[in-house]
Order: C-alpha cells, then structure tokens, then sequence
C-alpha cells in the first residue's frame, strides 16, 4: 500500500501488520527485520514511515475508567476524539491535547504532545500514570514515572523507536461545561505579542496566530487567543459538522482561506484590542478537525510543518532573526502558530522548553528546503531545537544539537537491541 | 432500553453492528464460538455506553443445543441479528466433503435452526425484528462461489418465507446482502475499492434499514443494480461466461 505522513511528503511503499493480540504481535517481532508503529498519521513527515508498518488503531478498546477520580485505561489506538466523545459528558476533560484529536493515544504518548496549556499543564506524558510497552524481545514492561523510569523517560516523545505501547493510563481533568470562555488580543508587533502572553500567563490555555508576512514596524503582529473552561453551561455540547476535501485542491486556496479570516478578525471583528466569547471544545481546541483532509489542500508535492522552539530569553532576538528570514523569502503561510511554553521535563527527546515556539507550513516546492537549512542555522544560533513530530528533513547534525539527552536515547536503543528492529525514515535519517 | 442478540458477534461486521446498536442505547447479547474472547470487547462498550452486554457460547452448527441456548438468554431480546458466516474456497467447497457441509450448515442449516426458535418465541410475543445477513452471492449462483452462493440463497428464500410468516404478528424481518465487505472473510481477496464498503458503513445502513422496518438492503446500495443486471443475463448466455 502507498503510505505517507499527514505532509503527503514522501509517499513510499509499505507493508501493514494490523495489531490485534499480543500473541500474534510478539509472533510478527520474530519474522520482521525491521518496522515502525503507525498511529493514525497525523505526524507530519516520515517519523512513522517504514516499509513494514505496524497500524494500531484497530487496538481500540476502553478498558477501565474510573469515573470518580478521573482515570482512564484505553487501548494504544483510541483516539482521542473517541475518549472525547465519552468522557466530555461526564465532566472530563484531557489534561493535555493537542490542536487536532485524530490521534491515538500511542502517538500522543510517543510525540510527548502538547497543547495550549504546555505553561500549566506540561507534556501528555504527564497526565500518563503508566503504560505496558512491548520490547524487541516480545517482553512487555510496564512504564511510569516510578516504575522503569529509563524506558518511560525515552518512550514518551521517543518516537516509536523504543516498542509497541500497547496501552495507557491517563489522568483526566474535571470541567464543568463543555464551553469555553475565549479572549482575543490583537497585538500590533513581536514585542506587544512577547508582553501580551506574559500578561495572560495565569490563563490556562494560550496560543496566537502571527502573520508572517509583516515587516518593519509591524513584525509580529498577532492575535493571541486565551480561555479556559466556562463555570457554567452544558456538557453536551453538539459536535461541528465536518466537511470533506475530496481531491487534491491546488495549494493557493488554504493561504488564502488563511488570510481572510486573519484579516477578518484583524481589521473587522475587533473594534478593540480584545474581544471576547463563549466557543465549544472543538472551536476552541480543534478548528482544524472540521475540514477533513485539509492536508490536500496544499497539492500534489505535499507540505511540511517547520516547528522549532526557542529558549526564552534568547526567544525574542531570535524570533526576530527568524520572521525576518522568512518574510524576506517569501515562502511559507500567511500565518504561523506561535506559543509560550513552560518548563522542559526529563523525556530524553521531549521538544518543549522553556521559551517560544513557531510552527508554519510550507509547501514542498524548489528551494524550501534551502531556505529551512537556513532557518535551522538561526534556530541553533539561538540555542534552540526542531519538532521530530513535524520534521521530514533536518540533517542529523542540527537535530542533535538541540536535544542535550540524546545520547540517552541512543545507548538505551542499543543496549536494548531497539535499534535492530524499529527504524524509521527518520531514525535512519538522524541516526536514532 | 430494548435488547439485542447478535449471533457470530466476532465477525467484523458484528463488531461494527455491536457498536452502532450500542451507540444507539441497546443492550447487547453478543454470542461465538470462544465467547470469552469477545470480554474486552464486551467491556469496551459497556463503558463507553454505558449499558448492558452479555456473552453466550454458541456454535451455529450445534443445531442440538439452539434450544437450550436460547432458554439461557436472558432477558428475552427485542431483537436478533444472525451475521455468522463461513466461505472457503470453492475448490475446497466442491472436492471436500467437510467443507461442502460446514459451508452450508454455518450459513443455511445452523442460521435456520436457530432462527426457528426466536421466530417462535417472537410471534408469541408479538414483536421483535430478526435481521438475517445474506449476500449478493446468493442471488445467482457462479462457478466461482456456488456452494456459498446456494447456501446464501436458501438462506434469503428462507428469510423472505419468514417476513411473509411473521407480518401478521408485527415482526419484522430483514434480509440483508452486502456485497464486498472489507473484512477477515474477504482479507485474502483482491476486491474492486469503490463497491466495497467498511464494516462501519454496513453497520450504519443495516441500523437505519432495520429502524425504518427495510425488507431487503443491498450495502452497498449499488449492489441492488449490479446484481439487477447479473440476474437478467439470459441463462444460455450466463453458463458461459466467467464469472
Ligand atoms: C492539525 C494538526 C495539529 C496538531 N497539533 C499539535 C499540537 O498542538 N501539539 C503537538 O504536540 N502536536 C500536534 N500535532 C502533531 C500530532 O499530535 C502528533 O504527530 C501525534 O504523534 C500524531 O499521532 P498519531 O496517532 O497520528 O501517530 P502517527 O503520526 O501515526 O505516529 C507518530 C509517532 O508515534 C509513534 N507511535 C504511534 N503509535 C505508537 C504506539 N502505539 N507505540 C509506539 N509508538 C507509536 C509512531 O511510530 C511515530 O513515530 C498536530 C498534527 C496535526 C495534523
Ligand atoms: N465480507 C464480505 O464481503 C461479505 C459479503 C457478503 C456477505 N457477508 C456475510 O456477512 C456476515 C459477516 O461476515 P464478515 O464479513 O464479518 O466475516 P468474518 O469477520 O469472517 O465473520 C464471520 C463470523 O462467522 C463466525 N462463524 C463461522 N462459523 C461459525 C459457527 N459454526 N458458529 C458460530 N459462528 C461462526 C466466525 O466466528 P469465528 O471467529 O469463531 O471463526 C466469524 O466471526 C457473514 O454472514 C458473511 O457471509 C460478508
């Protein structure tokens, strides 16, 4: 079958095992020379891509939740839209999600995802309380922050090159209504953005869309959109309709989109600097979840997602450095997506740390590959690092200068035999 | 909250039946060989539904136990849906002897026995539905998939004679025929993507057919013309072609 990552870059050919049992698993380990887990695809480049691939999101079942205390046992191919749609009505919520919840639960652990709340809440590994992974060997060990803690601390963003989780359990946050209570900044440059996150820092989910393309004085001008769980209202909030892409559109349509409704609400909605309303879950956290397959908005060739963050104190100067690069190139999306994040914790290949994030699509086109090596050169010069979750083309040399654990990571891989049996376009790439 | 009994629950398209009907608040009585391999299953719905599911043994071939088996169901179901299935190769079908039988007793002999008895006690009761999973196979036979094909088709006439049976007394029957099903039965077959549907999908329509009291689905729906044309073909014609 073709496969790709959510970027449609590249398309290979692979082979699908389907995990049903741990039996016929461990059987499928003895015959394999080498594979890789593939979650539901929505890492953008080629971390889950392998000419023999493991697909688990036919092992997807619940298997306890404690109601009570808000602890949830599930299969590692549940999606997160799937524990949504049962524990939203019962006043709970993910402690963390990502910006789309068409993942499993294995891809949310091995990406270590994170969401609006990284300042407050952290990483997805730490609402895991432990998950059962299955070795090389067809052992399977149970991992958490007090048990196997080496395995735990290379699994959770370890990019499915330590084994198979095969299951999780999560610590869930109590809500009280599924609405939102949605405040919208708009910030004139980079230095309004910097002070206006500072400022909302007490709000418990934070992200703003940065136009890309503004110079000078208006260089990074901003909405930054803060809220939090409303007190009141109901649990049931009704699901948005979704709407299909059903071919492959040219790519100028999404910039487009993009750029009327940034405008819409830069020049229009907002009379003020602020705005405020009540949004549902899914507005709020997963606006891009109602366009189905908008990955083939962008065309043929595919696209890729560039996400690097920044220690903060060098965030500002380098964030200036870098929006500067890429509005004089001239390529990449009219908007980005630029966050503050809290403190790093101790996974060897976590990518959060303190400081400022920027993620923005780019179209696979001549020359952009040129320009993100560029980019990359900033990024180290300012000490920061690459999303492996993102990444389809970093060299090994600048991946390994952000990530200070990895030789972690690969003595733990080779001690264990890992590396003997899951690879990935990518772990091959950088020597993982 | 009624209650539904779904007979051969492993098949894939069981599964997908199990989840839509327990989306749709039913309680659920799922029955296989090697039950106890459907708990986690099981589990998965309860709560993620919130409702009741219950496992039985049952070996649709084991027409001497069908009695027992459904004393032990409890309670009585508003509902039942045969979906077990069983298709081999036709070189197997038509050399072993074995294979000739279990072909037809999983899907005409063991579904008929059974049904028999919760048709019984349907029409006693006055109401209940009994969905019956056919196939487009059934609708003429093809050297290909003959032995299948008539046990499907007995199967389908005997579904037709029971609607006919139980319409006096508000029992409604369906009978449906799927065409490719992407599932364990057709994993080793090449199949033609856009008339093949996912077990979810079949699962969907059987739900809104059965809720709107269908007599005959086709899932896919373009299965209804397909076979339409297949069983015009004059029958000089059909025996020499290949199909
Ligand atoms: C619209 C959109 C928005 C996004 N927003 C965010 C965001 O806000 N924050 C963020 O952090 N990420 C974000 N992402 C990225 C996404 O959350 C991650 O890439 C996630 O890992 C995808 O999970 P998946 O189940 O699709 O896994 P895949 O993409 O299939 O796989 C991802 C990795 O997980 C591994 N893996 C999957 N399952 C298992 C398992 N059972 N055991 C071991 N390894 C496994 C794979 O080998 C691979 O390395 C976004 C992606 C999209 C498309
Ligand atoms: N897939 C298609 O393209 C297609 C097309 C038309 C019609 N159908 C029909 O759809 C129904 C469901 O099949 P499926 O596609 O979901 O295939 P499937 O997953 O292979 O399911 C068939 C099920 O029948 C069960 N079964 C076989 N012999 C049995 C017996 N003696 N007693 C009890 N159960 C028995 C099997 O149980 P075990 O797990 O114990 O073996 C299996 O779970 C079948 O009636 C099939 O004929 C399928």
């Amino acid at each position: 079958m073709h496969l790709t990552g959510w970027g449609m870059y590249p398309k290979i050919e692979s082979e699908a095992f389907a995990l049903e049992s741990r039996h016929s698993l461990r059987n499928y380990l003895k015959k394999v020379d080498s594979c890789i887990t593939y979650g539901n695809g929505r890492s953008y480049g080629d971390s889950a891509l392998n000419a023999h691939i493991i697909t688990t999101t036919s092992h997807n079942c619940f298997l306890d939740f404690d109601e009570l205390r808000g602890i949830l046992h599930v299969e590692c191919g549940v999606l997160l839209s799937d524990i949504l749609e049962v524990i939203v009505p019962r006043g709970w919520f993910l402690k963390v999600t990502p910006g789309t919840k068409l993942i499993t639960v294995g891809g949310a652990i091995a990406s270590d995802v994170h969401g609006k709340n990284h300042h407050i809440e952290g990483c997805f590994s730490q609402s895991v309380l432990e998950f059962n992974m299955m070795l090389p060997s067809g052992k399977i060990i149970t991992c958490s922050h007090t048990k196997n803690k080496k395995y735990f601390y290379a699994t959770c963003g370890g990019m499915g090159l330590t084994g198979i989780i095969l299951d999780a359990k999560i610590a869930l946050k109590s809500i009280s209504s599924g609405t939102i209570e949605q405040t919208t900044v708009k910030t004139a440059n980079l230095k309004a953005t910097f002070e206006a996150f500072e400022r909302y820092k007490e709000s418990p989910y934070s992200v703003a869309w940065i136009d890309c393309l503004a110079q000078g004085e208006a260089l990074g001008r901003s909405l930054l959109m803060c809220g939090d769980f409303s007190e009141k209202g109901d649990l049931n909030s009704t699901q948005h309709t979704r709407l299909n892409i059903p071919f492959t559109f040219p790519s100028w349509i999404l910039n487009n989109i993009s750029v009327k409704t940034f405008n819409a609400f830069y020049y229009n909605k907002i009379s003020g600097n602020l705005a405020t309303q009540q949004v549902s879950i899914d507005a709020f956290f997963y606006p891009l979840d109602a366009l189905q397959n908008w990955n083939r908005i962008y065309g043929k060739a595919g696209f890729t997602q560039y996400q690097f963050i920044l220690p903060k104190a060098q965030s500002y100067e380098g964030l200036h450095a870098i929006l500067t690069a890429i509005a004089a190139s001239g390529k990449g999306s009219f908007l980005a997506v630029l966050k503050l994040y809290g403190p790093a914790n101790k996974n060897y290949l976590s990518f959060p740390m303190e400081g400022y994030s920027l993620a923005l699509d780019f179209k696979i086109e001549p020359g952009l590959f040129e320009l993100l090596d560029t980019l990359d050169t900033l990024v180290l010069q300012y000490g920061g690092r690459i999303y492996l979750s993102k990444d389809v083309r970093v060299s090994k040399e600048v991946f390994e200068q952000g990530y200070e654990q990895i030789d972690r990571f690969r003595a733990l891989r080779i001690e264990q035999k890992m590396h003997t049996i899951f690879n990935s376009l990518q772990s091959q790439r950088l020597e993982l | 909250m009624n209650t539904v009994l779904i007979i051969g629950a492993k098949s894939d398209i069981a599964k997908a039946l199990a989840r839509a009907y327990a989306a749709n608040h039913s309680n659920l009585q799922l029955a296989a060989r090697k039950v106890h391999e459907l708990e986690t299953f099981a589990n998965d719905l309860r709560i993620r539904h919130r409702i009741d599911v219950s496992l039985y043994e049952l070996d649709i071939t084991a027409t001497a136990s069908h009695q027992s088996f459904y004393e032990t169901v409890t309670p009585k179901p508003q509902g039942v849906i045969v979906a077990s299935g069983y298709m081999c190769e036709q070189e197997a079908a038509q050399t072993s002897l074995e294979k000739t039988l279990q072909t037809l007793n999983v899907n005409f002999t063991g579904a008929v026995c059974l049904l028999n008895i919760v048709a019984n006690d349907f029409e006693a009761r006055q109401e209940g539905f009994i969905v019956g999973i056919s196939s487009v196979a059934g609708d003429r036979g093809r050297a290909s998939n003959y032995i299948y094909g008539a046990a499907k088709a007995g199967f389908s006439a005997y579904l037709s004679g029971l609607r006919n049976r139980l319409y006096a007394s508000g029992v409604h029957v369906m009978s449906v025929k799927p065409g490719f099903v992407n599932t364990k039965m057709t994993a080793a077959l090449r199949l033609s993507a856009p008339l093949t549907a996912q077990p979810d999908e079949v699962a969907e329509d059987i739900l809104n057919a059965q809720q709107r009291n269908v007599d005959i689905l086709y899932t896919k729906g373009i299965w209804r013309y397909i076979m339409g044309v297949i069983t015009l073909i004059p029958e000089s014609l059909f025996k020499k072609m290949h199909l």
